[in-house]
């Protein structure tokens, strides 16, 4: 089949089934997902087939952008365009982001003074007292202590920021083609970003075995949790995708004048700091 | 514009010699696993018109039962979930996946790029779309029936309904992930993949109002994704965010939503927008009045879009120093769409008009768009709304902006376009035939709505008062014919594909962008492999 149908000017890429694929792993995953939420049967394993198929076609699909990247069939045009790609999905991701905090500010600012009211305590939630953190009216009573700042998430705080200073050695590293500093900046960022997820872990279980404080506490709990594991799950994907650059680095792969794929991890790892410093502030101080 | 069509010698195939190379993939796999932006453009358009099919015999559904009062032929169950996906499946389904089609068709041609700026992921975003429509079609067969719930999801009715609703959440998904990343596509090829010449200003308006689309998809769609997000862990992970109970609260839902809901609907107007700044100018032989002034007047109403969502909701309970805020800035909204109409207005005075039926069909987008504008206006009005709201009135407003608006847009761009995508040209007088029957029944569909609306018939109901009989008889035979009518484009089509006369290269004289002044009909399978000299 026809690979590259021209290449003065532009790169485009021939027939893929990669898409398809992508296709098919979501449509497994959706429904998967609906049956399971539901205990249906069947439900397991179209999910694991689903994230099966669709490792399989993250694993084919990045390793032939970056063998094509490799061969050298980007030119300078198709590096901007990746580089207003991934500047525009971070937006996106922003934007997601933006609705769980959106809320969170709803919740503190509107819903439980509403419900602490006068015309609510009287009517329908006696006693109820306003405040924050609260699991509102009903849960109140089950109690339930908050995630202290000054702890672990301190300490976090300090693992993430650090980690995009060393990630900005390794990046040093790579331009003034200092093989070993780029290697070296990235297995740090790497450990520190899965310290951070070990920490992450076991402060979800202090807070599940010791603070009775769960998903189901109310309107803190559901914050409290969907908002650091929306993050966590983002750390998660980018220690993947920090791996991914680590073994294409030991590999050779990348030159000063040509590493998007460096750069856009990197560009999504400081995202997800930045929202990480917005949580710290949001969730954990006030 | 003028420097791009005037000075250039008409004998295309010269600049293409697209004859030797013009080989297609063959098989399944050309449409599988395209990287081609014109196969992903029609593969758009013909799922879109299948939807439009499948939404459209829902909405046939919905007018059989209120054809007269009283319950005849569904249960009240089903016609609530009737209501839900004809809204769902029209919305996501039907019009946004038609305007797409024609950015994948256009925008490459229309900058002079050889494609996409990236073709494997334009191909995912349309093959996401056939398994979210599956999930939501599957839905109508899950344990107790579709979630009659609206397509607006509003809790606490979707954190209380059946299994449905899951497969509806994960469907809202799945077109989230493929709208974001079409729109990711769509800014990086205008921004980046425009031929040397061709400024951003110097672009036809077509690309700019996807341009400013895909920014407003991009900014709203994760929100939607949000919403959905909290509705599912309310419903399965034990979350509050919409149960007052646990310190959450229900109106939350209608925030989240509607920041996301009131971009949608310009979503949807903005690429009509585009397409009527196309086809006025070509049938009035001028250039657009006030070309800068129309991007700037989309650009401000993209920004106002975010900034107006809470006239969704007057009525669920808002301070009424707000509903003044939302009130001021909604009617704000007018005064660039004002400039929009008075534009394409000015830009057909004094020229040479011809009716062909891309034209009639954006004059009855100009008149019925402007109309469903006018009692958008009407609604934006607190005291009036709070009277209107939840009645047939709203339904006949937003009928007017999307059907008479956005879809007219689509079918007068579809006749535009045909000629250069075929090569072929449609059958004339089966167009116009075509526009008369549509623009006649959707006013015997939609215009009595007003009325009922007004008399206070409440929408998404099965059944109603006798005194609203005379007009729902009226409105459903409106439905029957506009649906019928939709059979005879369908035919229109396919005669055109299969044994439509042989079109020009230019086949409207006053059309100037690049694919009427640089490419021959039907456009080659690869165009701009180099960039045009402009
Ligand atoms: C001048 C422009 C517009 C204004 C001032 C306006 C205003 C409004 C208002 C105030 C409502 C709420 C009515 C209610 O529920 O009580 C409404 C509903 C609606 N509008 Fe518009 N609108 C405008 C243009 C549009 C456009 C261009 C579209 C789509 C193409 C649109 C689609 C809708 C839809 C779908 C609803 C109903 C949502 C639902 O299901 O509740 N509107 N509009
Ligand atoms: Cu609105």
């Amino acid at each position: 089949m026809t690979t590259k149908q021209n290449t003065d000017n532009y790169y485009v890429p021939g027939l893929s089934h990669w898409p398809i694929t992508a296709s098919l792993a979501i449509g497994l995953l959706g429904f998967g997902a609906s049956l399971t939420v539901n205990h249906m049967t069947g439900g397991n394993i179209l999910l694991l087939c689903g994230f099966l198929v669709l490792f399989f076609m993250f694993a084919g699909w990045f390793s032939a952008v970056a063998h094509e990247s490799e061969s050298g069939s980007y030119n300078a045009q198709v590096d901007k365009s990746f580089r207003w790609g991934m500047s525009w999905f971070i937006f996106s991701e922003v934007m997601f982001f933006g609705a769980f905090f959106g809320a969170l500010g709803y919740i503190r600012l509107y819903s439980i003074p509403d419900l602490g009211s006068l015309e609510h305590q009287a009517l329908m939630w006696p006693g109820f007292k306003a405040g924050w953190p609260s699991a509102g009216p009903h849960f109140s009573t089950s109690g339930f202590s908050p995630m202290e700042a000054w702890g672990v998430p301190a300490i976090n705080t300090g693992l993430l920021l650090s980690s995009g200073v060393t990630l900005t050695i390794a990046h040093w590293g790579l331009l003034k083609k200092n093989r070993t500093q780029l290697i070296w900046g990235l297995a740090a960022t790497i450990a520190l970003g899965m310290t951070f997820l070990v920490f992450q872990a076991l402060e979800y279980s202090t807070a599940y075995s010791e603070m009775n404080l769960k998903l189901t506490s109310g309107a803190y709990g559901a914050t409290f949790f969907m908002l650091t594991g929306f993050h966590g799950f983002h750390v998660t994907v980018g220690t993947i995708m920090l791996w991914v650059i680590l073994f294409r680095s030991v590999a050779g792969h990348f030159t000063p004048e040509h590493h998007f794929g460096f750069e856009g991890v990197a560009w999504y790892w400081h995202f997800v700091d930045v929202v990480w410093v917005l949580l710290f502030v949001l969730v954990y101080i006030l | 514009m003028s420097t791009v069509t005037h000075d250039h010698p008409h004998d295309l195939s010269h600049d293409q010699d697209h004859d030797h190379h013009d080989h297609k993939p063959t098989g399944i796999m050309r449409w599988v696993g395209s990287t081609n932006h014109k196969d992903i453009g029609t593969m758009y358009l013909w799922f879109s018109f299948t939807m439009f099919l499948v939404g459209g015999a829902m909405a046939m559904v919905i007018r059989a039962e209120l054809f007269q009062p009283g319950l005849q032929i569904v249960t009240p169950e089903f016609f609530n979930s009737m209501t839900t996906y004809h809204g769902l499946i029209m919305v996501f389904g039907a019009i946004m996946p038609a305007f797409v089609g024609f950015a994948n068709w256009l925008i490459p041609m229309q900058v002079g790029a050889p494609d996409m700026a990236f073709p494997r992921m334009n191909n995912l975003s349309f093959w996401l779309l056939p398994p979210a429509a599956f999930l939501l079609i599957a839905a109508q067969f899950a344990p107790g029936g579709g979630a009659g719930v609206g397509w607006t999801m509003y809790a606490p009715l979707t954190t209380q309904a059946g299994p449905a609703m899951d497969l509806t959440i994960f469907a809202v998904h799945i077109l989230g992930i493929s709208s974001i990343m079409g729109s990711i596509n769509i800014i990086t090829t205008i921004l980046n993949m425009r031929a040397p010449g061709m400024d951003l200003m110097k672009m036809p308006l077509f690309c700019w109002t996807w341009l400013i689309t895909a920014y407003l998809l991009v900014a709203s769609m994760p929100v939607l994704a949000g919403a959905v997000t909290m509705t599912l862990t309310d419903r399965h992970f034990g979350t509050n965010f919409f149960n007052a109970a646990g310190g959450g609260d229900p109106v939350l839902y209608q925030h989240v939503f509607w920041f996301f809901g009131h971009p949608e609907v310009y979503i949807i107007a903005i690429p009509a927008f585009g397409v009527i700044s196309q086809v006025i100018p070509a049938f009035s032989r001028k250039p657009l009045f006030g070309y800068a002034s129309m991007v700037y007047a989309t650009a401000s109403i993209a920004i106002l879009s975010f900034l107006v969502w809470g006239h969704h909701m007057y009525t669920a309970g808002m301070p009424v120093e707000t509903q003044l805020y939302f009130m001021y800035a909604t009617t704000l909204i007018a005064i660039p769409t004002g400039v929009k109409v008075f534009n394409w207005v000015a830009t057909m005075w004094q020229g040479s008009l011809t009716f062909e039926t891309p034209m009639l069909f954006s004059l009855g987008f100009l008149f019925l768009f402007s109309l469903g504008g006018f009692t958008g206006l009407v609604l934006s009005v607190v005291p009036v709304d709070v009277q209107l709201q939840d009645t047939y009135y709203v339904v006949a407003h937003f009928h007017y902006v999307m059907v008479a608006g956005a879809l007219f847009s689509a079918f007068a761009g579809i006749y535009f376009w045909l000629p250069k995508w075929t090569g072929k040209m449609y059958d004339e007088t089966l167009g116009k035939w075509h526009f008369w029957l549509s623009l006649i029944f959707f006013n015997i569909t939609f215009f009595v709505q007003h009325f009922l609306g007004l008399a206070g018939m409440p929408r998404r109901i099965p059944d109603y008062a006798l005194q609203f009989a005379e007009f729902n008889k009226i409105s459903s035979l409106g439905a029957f014919g506009f649906g019928l009518s939709q059979l005879l484009f369908l035919y229109v089509v396919v005669k055109c594909i299969r044994s439509g006369e042989k079109a020009l290269d230019r086949q409207w004289d006053g059309a100037d962008s690049l694919e009427w002044t640089h490419l021959p009909s039907p456009a080659p399978y690869h165009s701009f492999t180099t960039p045009p000299k402009l």
